[in-house]
């Protein structure tokens, strides 16, 4: 993907690159930290359609949104050959806020691995027991449907 | 009641009243620039309501404004975005000095002003007013289009060019020779020079003399180099002004970013002072005589400005309306055209005329610019619209 970096005196980058269909996506970067998502209107490819501003965590969110399932399709590829084996991303709920990975138990009580970490569009990879999570955080997660099953239920009450 | 506690009433009167323009200014979406001139052109002389006994604040906080103002423009750009703004877009920047200067240049020449005067107008009607134009592209949202950094890179090329001119503004407005004047542009450029080579290369070590982790020390270095560096400068007579913006190019990365924080509140209330004394050395009374003229600049200067945007644009493989998009945000001019005319008048040199048209000249444009840069989408559209066969749509 050809990304497209274009300074905008003092206010900050521009940061876009092409769809497909031609129309362009990306943010602007302000000096200050401040994210805004753009997106380029149909009929006039020089204007925007929006400039939404993003809090950190909002951007955080949304990029998770948008790398975990590329991700998880990645995964599921790779373990196709394997019958009865999933991947699948799950949500770290409050419960389980500032406390490790270890503290879930994940392993000895499903048999489910945790592959990876989203957390605000990054990958944290192979995790160890030590791992802080911080509710929000999605884990990439390989095991049986049962285990799955119940790994989600763990995350979500604790 | 004491002298001192009619001043404070004075000039507390004065800011209050400012404090309600600006809010009335914020409320209808204008920048607040001709407001401040009017309030000064109604305290002044042959004003409603004459003001006695803070000239001698208000005058000198009028000179700090200007220090912050020109400080604060060099702090907003880095000297690696000069350089690369210069290099982008230097062509698009002298069609802009031709086209933006002359009809100020001829206007003056046929009112009689003489060369010097012709000089001072190229300069007021040349000058975008970068504030406002940063503050309406965010405002309506058109940061992250294509067109934008084309808008931004002239801004650049323009702040440049007043680091050049206002020092042979200076030299000129003394009264110099030919010689002492290109004297004046060889040093202005030589130092010019050295600042960029300086901030691109030794910029932490400039950052690392006012810099401070305290707020209150950082304040008071900061704000103390300014005035000591446009006072040596004005002393050399490079003009106050220049030395200020110089070193807020020399002063970069995160030391510039709480710079800026941190001064902002004094440049809005110093530039307000300053709009406001300039506007109370106008007498209200002049500008009726000067108002065609200045209407007709106000008309021809709109018109180049959307010339040089719509060209710059083109260049840069912008569509039709993006290219009039950017021909329309330039249109806004304000504080440094001001500054300009207030220079000129502080020597005495040019005709007290000059004020009033420059001020007249500010009020239209600071008003028309933001306007042009709103309505401009729609009417380019509807032109579009209504003759689709020359301008087909570009992709979906």
């Amino acid at each position: 993907m050809n990304v497209e970096v274009t300074p905008l005196p003092g206010i900050g980058v521009r940061k876009d690159f092409a769809l497909r269909g031609g129309r362009r996506i990306g943010v602007v970067t302000h000096r200050d930290g401040k994210i805004e998502l753009i997106i380029s209107k149909s009929d006039d490819p020089d204007a925007c359609l929006a400039e939404l501003p993003l809090s950190a965590d909002e951007a955080g969110a949304l990029a998770n949104l948008l790398g975990a399932p590329q991700l998880v399709a990645q995964l599921t590829e790779e373990h196709r050959d394997l019958p009865g084996i999933h991947t699948r991303q799950i949500p770290v709920g409050p419960p389980f806020d500032g406390r490790t990975l270890g503290d879930t138990a994940l392993r000895t009580r499903t048999g489910v691995s945790v592959v990876a970490v989203m957390r605000a569009g990054q990958v944290h990879s192979s995790p160890t027991p030590d791992f802080t999570l911080t509710a929000g955080d999605l884990m990439v997660t390989v095991g049986t449907s049962e285990g799955l099953d119940n790994a989600v239920r763990i995350l979500k009450r604790g | 009641m004491t002298d001192t506690s009619l001043e404070l009433i004075e000039l507390g009167a004065v800011f209050f009243g400012l404090g309600l323009l600006g809010r009335f200014a914020g409320r209808i979406g204008l920048s607040p620039i001709p407001l401040y001139l009017i309030g000064g052109l109604v305290f002044g002389e042959g004003g409603l309501l004459p003001l006695g006994g803070i000239e001698k604040f208000t005058s000198l906080a009028g000179e700090i404004g200007v220090v912050l103002l020109l400080l604060l423009l060099g702090l907003e750009y880095s000297a690696a975005e000069l350089v690369t703004g210069l290099r982008r877009s230097w062509v698009a920047g002298l069609l802009d000095i031709v086209l933006n200067a002359a009809p100020g240049a001829a206007v003056a020449l046929i009112l009689g002003w003489g060369p010097i005067g012709a000089f001072v107008m190229a300069g007021v009607t040349y000058i975008s007013s970068s504030g406002i134009i940063a503050k309406v592209l965010g405002d309506l949202g058109r940061l992250g289009n294509r067109e934008t950094p084309v808008v931004l890179s002239i801004l650049v090329f323009e702040d440049l060019v007043m680091a050049l001119y206002l020092p042979i503004l200076t030299a000129v407005l003394v009264g110099v020779s030919l010689v002492g004047g290109l004297t004046a542009v060889g040093i202005a450029a030589g130092v010019l020079a050295v600042v960029l080579v300086v901030a691109l290369r030794y910029g932490r070590f400039v950052s690392a003399i006012v810099d401070s982790p305290d707020r209150e020390v950082f304040l008071l270095k900061v704000l103390g180099a300014a005035l000591l560096v446009a006072g040596f400068a004005s002393a050399m007579q490079v003009s106050a002004a220049v030395g200020a913006f110089l070193l807020g190019i020399a002063i970069s990365g995160s030391t510039a970013e709480n710079a800026t924080k941190m001064l902002e509140p004094l440049r809005d209330l110093f530039a307000a002072v300053f709009f406001v004394v300039f506007g109370l050395n106008t007498d209200p009374a002049s500008i009726p005589p000067v108002l065609g003229w200045a209407v007709v600049l106000a008309v021809s200067t709109t018109l180049t400005k959307l010339a040089t945007g719509w060209w710059a644009a083109r260049r840069q493989g912008i569509g039709p309306l993006g290219r009039a998009r950017a021909g329309a945000a330039l249109v806004a001019r304000g504080e440094f055209s001001i500054v300009i005319a207030g220079l000129a008048v502080s020597y005495a040199a040019v005709d007290g005329e000059l004020a009033a048209l420059a001020t007249t000249y500010v009020l239209l444009m600071a008003v028309l610019g933001p306007v042009a840069a709103r309505v401009v989408e729609p009417l380019a559209r509807k032109l579009r619209a209504d003759r689709p066969l020359t301008n087909p749509t570009t992709a979906h």
